[in-house]
């Protein structure tokens, strides 16, 4: 008999309430029960990244949890990241501008990935960014567009907050 | 790859997460999930219980008793990242943090799982054998202190006991202005280190060295304390030949061979990385001298 779980799960804002198999992992949940493809599963082990979210705030692996464990939870998916449905993030903006992604498979994992990195560090090294995009793995682009994106992102979001003030 | 089936288990308290450890016998405590996660996505483990740590209140934390640093089992290892207490009190550990994984794996790794799960390169069991931590662990009715010199059996095998889990690390800080160093090799940044080398020590107005602590991580089953090097330096004078010659010795460690790297590779790497760490730990205390080793 299988171990079941009622949770709720916060994700982009909207509640989702399932009931789930207690070894479901967070990511299968948001991509099976939620049907939020974005966030995409590579390895299932941790050594990708193409499935970090954000956990109240915070990334995380979602193939390295367990969706019960995201039980009155927040997660933003790369679905979340953008402010309308018109308009891009300005990081998603950087990276189509600077050929951040080919074929975009790791560009979720990047995307929420920076997106915390850029907040902690908001003026970054290219050697700094090099080093926040290492536990994301990249076939396509070599990384050059991504680190480039990521650099340019800092300087726009920088003259936003400026802008903003 | 997905987890096999198990019983899923939220406990709010140690004493009932350590009641249901010695209730059920073939159970695995799951705190950041960062190794228990990958093992059960592969079906390395096929545990009938899982015991989630998550939810107790009270175990995670960093305080200063003295001279000491008591850390709780959960707490994660981007916590101590941003530690200013860690920075200050304990900076051979901030500078191994750095090389723990990705943000994104410190943000839900902890202290106590890595400790646990014992990887013979991991940097926190490497970092609490150096600076001689003590590990708190509790079973049903009891809890005990277990010194880091018993504390690893073998490969990846804590010497507490199925129905024990570890509930703090207690980490006895070294004077300020010791010297430290925390060095490592890896393939690629965030990997586990082929090996890495942590260096404590206690330098006197002069530049004698009174006290040394060297150990090497991912050479040996589990990390290991290189006695005749800290013998080596004890009561001697600090300098670029003491410290060039005195890190051959690191040659003569029992290594491991793997797939990896074979013996020799990294009884080599021992010897290079712990050279360059005495070279940065003496730089680096206040009675030191400026001083790069390559
Ligand atoms: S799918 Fe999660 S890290 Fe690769
Ligand atoms: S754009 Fe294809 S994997 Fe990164």
């Amino acid at each position: 008999m299988s171990d079941r779980r009622t949770i709720s799960v916060t994700i982009n804002g909207e509640t989702y309430e399932r009931e789930v198999e207690t070894r479901l992992t967070l990511a299968d949940f948001i991509r099976h029960e939620v049907l939020l493809t974005g966030t995409h599963v590579g390895c299932e082990h941790g050594v990708c990244g193409a499935c970090t979210i954000l956990l109240d705030g915070r990334t995380a692996r979602s193939c390295l949890m367990l969706a019960v464990q995201a039980n009155g939870h927040e997660i933003t998916t790369v679905e979340g990241i953008a402010p309308n449905d018109t308009e891009l993030h300005p990081l998603q903006q950087a990276f189509q501008d600077n050929h951040g992604l080919q074929c975009g498979f790791c560009t979720p994992g990047m995307l929420t990935t920076l997106i915390e990195f850029l907040g902690d560090n908001p003026d970054p090294t290219e050697q700094e960014v090099r080093e926040a995009i290492s536990g994301n793995l990249c076939r396509c682009t070599g990384y050059q567009g991504i680190v480039a994106a990521a650099l340019d992102a800092a300087k726009r979001l920088q003259g936003q907050e400026t802008a903003g003030a | 790859m997905k987890p096999p089936p198990f019983t899923y288990h939220d406990p709010r308290s140690i004493e009932d997460a350590v009641a249901l450890l010695a209730e059920k016998d073939n159970a695995k405590l799951l705190a950041g999930g960062q190794s228990l996660m990958p093992m059960l996505n592969m079906r390395f483990v096929l545990p009938d219980d899982v015991i989630d740590l998550n939810l107790i209140d009270g175990l995670a934390g960093i305080t200063e008793d003295g001279d000491t640093l008591v850390f709780g089992g959960m707490t994660r290892q981007r916590d101590i990242e941003y530690s200013d207490l860690v920075a200050r009190r304990c900076p051979l550990m901030k500078e191994a943090i750095l090389n723990v994984g990705h943000r994104q794996t410190r943000n839900r790794g902890t202290y106590g799982g890595s400790m646990s799960h014992l990887d013979p390169s991991a940097e926190l069991p490497s970092v609490s054998m150096a600076q001689d931590a003590i590990v708190t662990v509790q079973k049903k009715g009891g809890t005990r202190d277990i010194a880091m010199a018993d504390f690893p059996m073998g490969y990846m095998m804590p010497s507490f006991e199925l129905d024990e889990m570890v509930t703090g690390i207690r980490v006895p800080l070294w004077p300020e202005g010791h010297g430290y160093a925390f060095e490592e090799f890896a393939r690629r940044h965030g990997d586990f280190a082929i090996t890495s080398s942590a260096v404590l020590l206690d330098v006197e107005p002069g530049g004698r060295i009174s006290r040394a602590s060297i150990t090497v991580g991912g050479v040996g089953p589990a990390p290991l304390r290189v006695t005749a090097v800290e013998e080596g330096l004890t009561g001697e004078t600090g300098s670029v030949e003491l410290f060039t010659e005195i890190a051959e010795k690191c040659r003569e460690i029992d290594a491991m061979e793997d797939v990896y790297a074979p013996a020799w590779y990294r009884q080599h790497l021992a010897s290079v990385l712990t050279r360059r760490a005495l070279g940065k730990a003496f730089s680096r205390a206040a009675n030191g001298t400026e001083m790069t080793l390559r």
